[in-house]
């Protein structure tokens, strides 16, 4: 996995609760057996009309936010389906952090699998940024995941929470997989003990 | 200590614990489909990786799957390469897979308690949200996303923090016509869409005592629309009777140790939970959703509620941008919301009970006129079961669609999907835009309400029914 320890980048604002995963990525784009190249179907059925032109209203489809690499969101982000396509898509899109007052379990799981920072900020934080993307024409933020710490150029910044252990695993960029497998010894010690009845068999 | 279910089952499947670092919980059950595994399967092939346990892994074919003929090859050639994609993993990794001419080929969570591979006490996960269906069983079970998978294949563990947990008590009876779906929807409706994020709910209750299994299934399986890591109820005797004889629950000696076991998992007189919430369901009317979250329903005495009725502001526009999605007015009354579509099936109400109480509501009648109603049983079982019952022959004769099992229109990735504009009563449990199809309006309901909403060709109470 690609390690994150900082980034800088163009804030988007996506000024709506509840975002769900079939809006992050329609169903009809499940159907790839790669990793890759989900970036084109992002917010598929909120960026195009149904003639399968832009629709100009939808804020990524807005010139001055071609470039953003941070979104900015609202409460609940990432509810429903536990696609990880969803993550897959956002990154491939270009974003690196999604910032939001609150994330869905699964999805926020997903995303450290993936490199992608979910930030979680107080909700009067993620308000004020609103405010500041709306106010600033090209509002940038520094994450710093070394330092626990975003900051925006203009002199404010803030602090912010996250399990060390994420933390950790996302600074190294950590093949977690590789790290259960070192315990071999600790899984089979485990497997003798599993009761008989919880292996399926046949009648 | 007194303990929670939720903390016995969490302690037995704790292999590992490093001060610092999320616990490794070992999976007793990993069930696989084809939408959320291939890049998985390709992951350990990557990293010259086994299945370590393809006796505890099962795969089935239930997202993509086209829901009429399944002699005719399948149209899609995307969907038709992510099946073969899942046959082929299933060959070279040796994991058990029931595919598209299986009988026991089915939505994944309704196949799993059905061939009894959930048993109480299990860890299950599934990349899929609704894995939470199975903790009906008193199992730990929870959906993952693609890179768990892979970790499960490879190791059978999951690195998992410990989550808070939840208890949901439901108290008082149901009225006739009130089903399992009227109370997770309007327990999520009182309660908001991630009332319970982060933590594991139990329900307890009399109302859950009552439930028959299938209903329990209900309940779980939208744990997940109210934000939930997963939905448990303690096993009882409701629950070794139905487990008891499936074909791949324990047998004899090994049956008797595991009621044993089981009879165990229970939450302590006096243990703690880190919230609880209360819902009585003696007054509660069938729930109708008219939003875009399974949150965003009312009873179907009401009316379409109003963005002014939200306090908070980013609700007051999620509001008005769902009632403009689906084209409702505010004020307008639940009942005369009139429907294109009615769609019973998915992995919240396609099993046999579902499709009964749905069918004792459609004899004798016709679908209206100007509605298109089909059934999707949610597994081959389930089917062939209904139709030794006659149940097809009800619906059919009263025009609906008699389908083959599988996701079908719960998430369109069949060709099975509403057209825009196009408004469906939906057995399912998300409504979210497009979920059915790009335009289409969805209303989650029981399947009571959704026959009698394709007898009458818009919602009605179904309590005045009986
Ligand atoms: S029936 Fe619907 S919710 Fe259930 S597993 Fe299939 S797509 Fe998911």
């Amino acid at each position: 996995m690609k390690p994150f320890t900082q980034h800088e980048g163009l804030v988007a604002p996506l000024d709506r609760v509840n975002v769900d995963t079939d809006q992050i990525i329609p169903k009809q784009f499940l159907k790839r057996i790669q990793r890759t190249g989900f970036g084109q179907f992002l917010f598929y059925d909120w960026r195009f009309r149904e003639d399968g032109t832009p629709d100009p209203d939808f804020v990524l489809n807005r010139a001055e936010y071609r470039q953003a690499s941070i979104l900015l969101a609202r409460d609940n982000f990432g509810c429903g389906s536990s696609r990880e396509h969803a993550p897959w898509a956002l990154q491939d899109f270009g974003f690196r952090v999604i910032v939001a007052p609150s994330f869905a379990d699964i999805f926020y799981n997903n995303c450290f699998k993936n490199g992608l920072l979910p930030l979680r900020l107080p909700g009067e934080v993620v308000d004020r940024l609103f405010a500041e993307v709306q106010r600033r024409p090209g509002y940038r933020l520094t994450v710093d995941l070394e330092s626990c710490e975003v900051r925006d150029g203009q002199g404010w910044k803030t602090g912010f929470d996250i399990d060390p252990f994420r933390r950790e695993s996302l600074l190294k960029g950590l093949d977690d997989i590789g790290m259960t497998l070192s315990k071999e010894m600790q899984i089979s010690r485990y497997e003798q003990k599993i009761p008989g009845y919880m292996v399926p068999t046949e009648a | 200590m007194p303990k929670t279910l939720f903390d016995k089952i969490w302690e037995r499947h704790v292999v590992d614990e490093e001060p610092g670092k999320p616990p490794l919980l070992y999976i007793d059950l990993h069930l696989v489909h084809e939408v959320t595994s291939p890049q998985a399967f390709e992951g350990l092939r990557l990293a010259g990786r086994k299945v370590r346990r393809p006796d505890l892994t099962f795969a089935v074919v239930d997202h993509n799957v086209p829901t009429t003929d399944r002699n005719l090859p399948i149209a899609d050639p995307v969907a038709a390469e992510q099946i073969e994609t899942l046959a082929r993993n299933c060959r070279d990794f040796g994991i058990r897979l029931w595919d598209l001419h299986a009988v026991e080929q089915g939505i994944v969570h309704v196949i799993g308690p059905e061939l009894g591979l959930t048993l109480p006490g299990k860890t299950i996960v599934c990349g899929d949200s609704h894995t939470s269906t199975h903790g009906a069983f008193g199992a730990l079970a929870f959906g993952i996303g693609t890179s768990e998978v892979e970790h499960v294949l490879a190791t059978q563990c999951l690195p998992q923090s410990k989550p808070r947990t939840t208890e949901v008590n439901i108290t008082g009876r149901r009225r006739r016509g009130v089903s399992a779906k009227d109370v997770i929807l309007a327990l999520i409706a009182r309660n908001g869409t991630d009332f319970a994020t982060g933590s594991v709910i139990e329900y307890t209750g009399e109302a859950i005592r009552e439930m028959t299994m299938e209903e329990r299934m209900t309940v779980c399986n939208m744990s997940i629309e109210a934000g939930a890591r997963a939905g448990l109820i303690a096993p009882d005797e409701t629950t070794f009777a139905y487990v008891k004889g499936r074909r791949f629950a324990p047998r004899g000696e090994q049956w008797e140790e595991a009621v044993r076991d089981w009879k165990e998992l229970y939450t302590d007189p006096g243990a703690v939970f880190d919230r609880r919430v209360e819902l009585d369901v003696s007054t509660l009317a069938p729930q109708v959703t008219w939003g875009t979250n399974p949150g965003m329903g009312t009873d179907v005495t009401g009316v379409v509620p109003s963005p002014e009725d939200f306090a908070d502001e980013a609700r007051r526009r999620a509001v008005e941008r769902a009632l403009q999605y689906m084209d409702l007015k505010p004020g307008t009354p639940i009942t005369s919301i009139r429907i294109d579509r009615v769609f019973i099936g998915s992995c919240t109400n396609s099993r046999l009970e579902d499709l009964r109480a749905a069918a004792a509501i459609v004899r004798g009648h016709k679908v209206a006129p100007h509605v298109r109603a089909m059934v999707v049983p949610g597994s081959g079982l389930v089917k062939r079961q209904a139709e030794a019952e006659g149940l097809d022959r009800i619906f059919r004769e009263a025009g609906f669609e008699w389908r083959e099992a599988g996701c079908s229109m719960c998430l369109g990735m069949n060709p099975d999907i509403l057209q825009p504009g196009e408004r469906c009563a939906s057995t399912s449990n998300r409504n979210f835009e497009g979920r059915q199809g790009r335009g289409g309006r969805t209303h989650l309901v029981s399947p009571e309400m959704a026959a009698a909403a394709a007898v009458a060709g818009h919602f009605v109470d179904v309590r005045e029914w009986f």
